[in-house]
């Protein structure tokens, strides 16, 4: 019996599939972190500053970047944290003391979303052929995210920062990564030359 | 007969296709139409009620005869001649009016693109490259889409635009399209359909390479939309002008300048508009002996007569005109043969036309007879938008008339002057053979009779004869229908109106519209964490929802009826173990998640004690039961609500409308949790064992750890919730850990309960165990017209509250009838028969003669090891108060004797929940 147990990454058996993707391409599973639905009024936006990092986005359908993660703006109310520097539960339990007593609400959603990370000059092409949103830079430029879908799966759908302009986080329910992954890979197929199928 | 120079085909390449059986050979740039007229072939098949030879007559998607075929390279039904490009290999045959479906799977691919711009161009004709380029040259994201191979549209080459050969100003609007960003610029695509708000769908044939997708449908939504489709020629009905041989005039015209084909030696057209004499000069001068019919007058006719070139209308430079030569006076120089006031009234040949049949008795010979009644604006998509046509009397023409929003009609299809144009529908004679609707084999004859039956609408006609609902959906007849109803009818056209367009403008494979989700990526399998695990033991899955659960593990040679069995024993009398990860999760938070729960359970919800779980129902505000699950109190201001797996959803929404809508005011929030937890159920006498060892900080005997509490603890660092929940009557706990750990926990779980023989079960045995207690199942048990109390469930319903969701309905005097179907157990007499589920039970052992009153049916049937007999559960009127009595299930033709029992059939004193 192993000593301490090990998560799984939902996304674990893709990742050789997602390396053999051809150039211009890129897709990868980002790594398990803590994240929480947060849930708070106006009042208590910058009470959580602290905690987080950094001011809540209250520009809709867009995300900032945390020291330790990032905050995604879901509702007028309600946003999705990422951070790398706690566990699930201290994260739950800190911002359940500062947001419950003005009204709000945490919950620990570490495990209801898995991320990928989606890059390269055919990012956009590939995403054209199953996401209804314009993507085009000029009207989903980085920072802008939002609730859509990728063939009939629901998603979060993140512009990246900084890097680069063609990367996009996608953020999925592990129940419906591996339909996500297969879909992806089989759009992918259009981009990869014949010789390397 | 090929021209030895002219169109746009590629005659240093030869391509050899097979046509009803017969080698030919084409060209690059070549349609199979083009190819077979240019190898004299007229005749494609024979109509589909009369069996009358047919050919093609039009050169496009409007043609309304020239179905074929394609048997190589796949076999595809009821394509147009007129639309397949020629390709070497390619075999194709004639049909009666039908095709075959393929027979071998299709591994072609296909795929969906979305696109977004500020213009849409549909058509890429000289209206629409002007559009196009002035909307790139403003900064636009333009999309253009032509259904042809390339950009020109009607464009023969012979014109010249902005003081340039048409064709060579086409190329340079096209190559500075290529050259802006953000213009995406599509040939081979038909836009199919305009819907609100700008949204285009267009279908592309892409016959790419293999890995690429064959066809793809863009959807393109657009905040401008610039309809530039041109114009339909329509035909004059005679009798007899369904020949091979009778085609449009300006199809003859583009076989010639598109494909350098010369359709006939021998060519008489028969117009009542000006833009003929274009085309029987230009075949004239290609070499054919023409004889113009002009239905009109001789004083009627001017000597310049040309239509305005199709760009005028959006044209801003004056250098962009199109100049040619009147068509008149070229008839003249090519020696036409022009007559003023004839017209044809029928035809001979019965392969081919021999001669036209003038009103006078003239016999007139030729090998092609060629027809216009003038051009109709191609306003389609303008219709599919919901755009108003209007009737232009002069042109004979429904045109796009109130402006629709952000929508632009350009050129042709916004109908262009005919000032001389005579509108006319048909010329007299046997209406049974003066075809309409060549494609339905529709003549006046079928009009008048609609007309004689009574029908005033142009809809119903459209109905009544078919007419326009063929493959081409009418592009020739449609008007032409409504034409010769009005004249039937003795209206004006424009009372009679038009039928309404509605998409798809040409055929679109179901095979397109389904693009990339069909096999795997038909509907998306939704896999727990667990998954790999009861893959490699070999689970076989069912599924529930979009959820692949597993349904039973059986062993090297067990039918499932052995493994069920099975694996309910060794639940029942050892320990088994569950993958309930399904189940939904919401997470309740705030001052007043009680109050919120308390109004949509029937039962009492914020009297539950932290550390504490309950079991609770809810129903819809008509008082039957929608879901059902347990409550979890996390915290003074927290609670988990579990419910069903196919209610997770549903159950989100439905509490979070009460909360949006009705209650907006309370305190709480909601928060899917359902694929944060994994839920691992361990069940059966032996599970304080196995649980008892994984989690060695938890105490998990009776008395510290009652039935329905739940503690948190911790293995190795990562939080775990156990609850003591039971849905088999069993000792059983359920053990929660975030899904990351799920696989983790498993095994360790697994592993504790080897000494026991611990043995995963799957979704068959959870409901033979929950059925032996009695435990409904909400959708399979329940139907949508079951109450709390039918099911046995009225503890569960608060006579203390003062409100919840159903209360109100739980008086009505039909909840309250004696006689309503309750929740029973049924035991057939013989203990041998499994009654099947949906059964309908009956009173008495002889049917009576029908209507036989039903009392109600089985709605779930197992083989029960414990019991060692099969049972059932069933929904009967007044079910409860039969219990003992003997009714009969009819199986198989036999009245089964089966026994009413209580729906509790295991344990009804519920010994076994703690051990």
């Amino acid at each position: 019996m192993a000593d301490t147990l090990s998560p799984v990454h939902p996304l674990h058996a893709w990742r050789e599939a997602f390396a053999a993707l051809p150039d211009g391409l890129e897709i990868t599973a980002e790594p398990l972190v803590a994240a929480m639905d947060l849930r708070l009024g106006r009042a208590a936006v910058e009470a959580v500053t602290d905690v987080l990092g950094a001011a809540v986005p209250t520009v809709p359908n867009t995300w900032v970047a945390t020291p330790t993660g990032r905050i995604i703006w879901l509702g007028p109310d309600e946003w999705l944290v990422h951070s790398d520097a706690h566990t699930p539960t201290e994260l739950e339990s800190r911002l359940r003391g500062i947001v419950a007593p003005a009204g709000g609400a945490a919950v620990d959603v570490s495990a209801q979303r898995t991320g990928l990370r989606l890059a390269g000059p055919l990012v956009r092409e590939l995403l054209a052929l199953g996401c209804s949103l314009d993507l085009h830079p000029s009207v989903f430029p980085p920072g802008a995210c939002a609730q859509t879908t990728v063939g009939q799966v629901g998603v979060v759908l993140a512009a990246a920062r900084a890097d680069t302009d063609d990367a996009f986080h996608l953020l999925v329910r592990p129940s419906f990564a591996g339909h996500l992954a297969a879909w992806l890979l089989d759009a992918a197929i259009e981009f990869t030359p014949e010789e390397q199928q | 007969m090929r021209l030895p120079t002219g169109g746009r085909i590629d005659r240093s390449v030869t391509l050899h296709f097979t046509f009803d059986g017969v080698g030919y050979t084409g060209h690059p740039g070549d349609t199979l139409a083009s190819a077979l007229l240019a190898n004299g072939v007229h005749r494609i098949g024979t109509s589909v009620n009369l069996g009358r030879p047919r050919g093609v007559v039009a050169a496009w998607s409007d043609d309304p005869a020239g179905l074929v075929q394609v048997e190589e390279p796949f076999p595809e039904p009821m394509l147009l001649a007129t639309t397949i490009e020629l390709t070497d290999g390619l075999v194709a045959r004639g049909i009666p009016g039908r095709g075959r479906l393929a027979e071998v799977p299709d591994t072609a691919r296909y795929d969906r693109r979305h696109a977004h711009c500020d213009t849409v161009v549909v058509g890429a004709g000289p209206a629409g490259l002007l559009a196009a380029r002035e909307a790139a040259r403003r900064g636009e994201r333009v999309v253009l889409v032509d259904d042809r191979p390339d950009a020109g549209g009607a464009l023969r080459g012979t014109e010249e635009i902005e003081g340039r050969p048409a064709l060579d100003w086409a190329a340079g609007v096209v190559a500075e399209l290529a050259a802006t960003p953000d213009v995406l610029h599509l040939q081979r695509t038909t836009a199919f359909g305009l819907y609100d708000d700008g949204f285009v769908l267009a279908l592309e044939r892409r016959n790419g390479a293999r890995h690429q997708s064959r066809q793809r449908v863009h959807r393109i939504r657009a905040k401008h939309v610039v309809v530039a489709t041109g114009a339909h020629e329509r035909p004059i009905v005679f009798c007899d002008n369904d020949r091979p041989g009778i085609m449009l005039a300006g199809a003859a015209r583009e076989m010639l300048h598109r494909y350098g084909v010369l359709a006939g030696q021998r060519i008489v057209v028969f117009t009542s508009d000006d833009a003929a004499y274009d085309a029987a000069a230009d075949l004239a001068a290609a070499g054919a002996r023409v004889t113009l019919l002009d239905a009109r007058p001789a004083q009627a006719l001017h000597t310049d007569t040309r239509p305005p070139n199709p760009g005028a209308h959006l044209c801003a430079e004056p250098g962009a005109h199109l100049c040619a030569e009147p068509g008149a006076h070229l008839c003249a120089e090519h020696s036409v043969d022009v007559r003023p006031g004839a017209v044809v009234v029928g035809t001979e040949g019965v392969e081919h036309v021999t001669h036209a049949v003038l009103a006078d008795g003239e016999r007139l010979p030729c090998d092609l007879l060629l027809v216009s009644g003038g051009w109709n604006p191609t306003a389609h998509l303008f219709s599919h938008g919901r755009g108003p046509l209007r009737y232009d009397e002069a042109l004979g023409a429904f045109v796009p008339g109130e402006p629709l929003e952000n929508v632009t009609v350009v050129g042709a299809a916004a109908g262009e002057p005919a000032p001389n144009r005579l509108v006319l529908w048909r010329t007299p004679g046997d209406q049974t053979t003066q075809f309409v609707d060549i494609a339905r084999d529709a003549t006046v004859a079928d009009i008048a009779r609609s007309v004689g039956a009574g029908m005033r609408s142009v809809e119903h006609i459209k109905r009544y004869t078919t007419i326009g609902t063929a493959h081409d959906q009418g592009k020739t007849s449609g008007i032409v229908a409504v034409g010769v109803a009005a004249e039937l009818l003795g209206v004006p056209v424009a009372l009679l109106g038009t039928t309404t367009f509605r998409p798809p403008y040409t055929p679109v494979a179901f095979a397109a519209l389904a693009g990339r989700e069909r096999g795997r990526l038909f509907d998306p399998e939704r896999t727990t964490a667990l998954h790999p695990w009861h893959v490699e033991a070999g689970a076989v899955f069912e599924d529930v929802g979009q959820w692949k659960r597993p349904r039973y593990y059986p062993r090297p040679g067990e039918s499932m009826d052995d493994a069920v069995l099975r694996e309910c024993a060794a639940v029942r009398t050892g320990v088994g173990i569950l993958d309930g990860s399904t189940l939904g999760k919401i997470d309740v938070q705030g001052p007043d998640a009680g109050v919120l729960l308390d109004r949509l359970y029937t039962n009492m919800i914020s009297n539950l004690a932290v550390g504490r779980a309950r079991y609770g129902v809810m129903c819809g505000a008509d008082g039957m039961v929608i879901d059902d699950g347990t409550v979890l109190r996390i915290a003074d201001d927290r609670f988990l609500v579990v419910t069903t797996t196919g209610g997770a959803a549903t159950i989100l929404d439905w509490m979070e409308e009460w909360h949006q809508t009705e209650w907006p005011d309370l305190r709480v929030h909601l928060a899917s949790v359902t694929e944060q937890w994994a839920v691992i159920p361990v069940v059966g006498p032996r599970s304080r064992d196995v649980v008892g060892a994984v989690f060695p900080d938890l105490d998990a005997s009776a008395e510290a750890f009652p039935f329905m509490a739940w503690r948190d603890t911790v293995l190795d660092g990562v939080p775990v919730r156990v609850a003591r929940i039971s849905f088999s009557g069993e000792l059983a706990f359920e053990v929660n850990v975030s899904s990351w750990y799920a696989d983790a926990v498993w095994r360790r779980l697994l592993a504790a309960g080897e000494p026991h023989g611990i043995t995963p079960y799957g979704t068959e045995t959870m409901h033979v165990l929950r059925a032996e207690k009695g435990y409904p199942i909400i959708g399979q048990d329940t139907d949508g017209t079951v109450t709390p109390h039918d099911l046995g469930l009225g503890w569960a319903v608060s006579k203390k509250k003062p409100d919840f969701v159903g209360k109100r309905s739980f008086t009505r005097p039909s909840n309250l009838d004696p006689l309503r179907k309750q929740l029973v157990g049924l035991l057939p007499v013989d203990a041998a028969t499994k009654l099947p589920e949906g059964s309908q039970i009956v009173e008495d052992a002889v049917l009576p003669p029908p209507p036989v009153p039903m009392l109600g049916h089985v709605t779930s049937s197992y083989h029960s090891a414990e019991l060692g007999r099969p049972f059932a559960l069933a929904l009967m009127k007044a079910g409860r108060a039969r219990i003992g009595d003997v009714v009969h299930v009819p199986v198989d033709g036999t009245l089964v004797p089966v026994e009413v029992a209580g729906s509790v059939l295991v344990d009804p004193e519920g010994t076994r929940r703690d051990g």
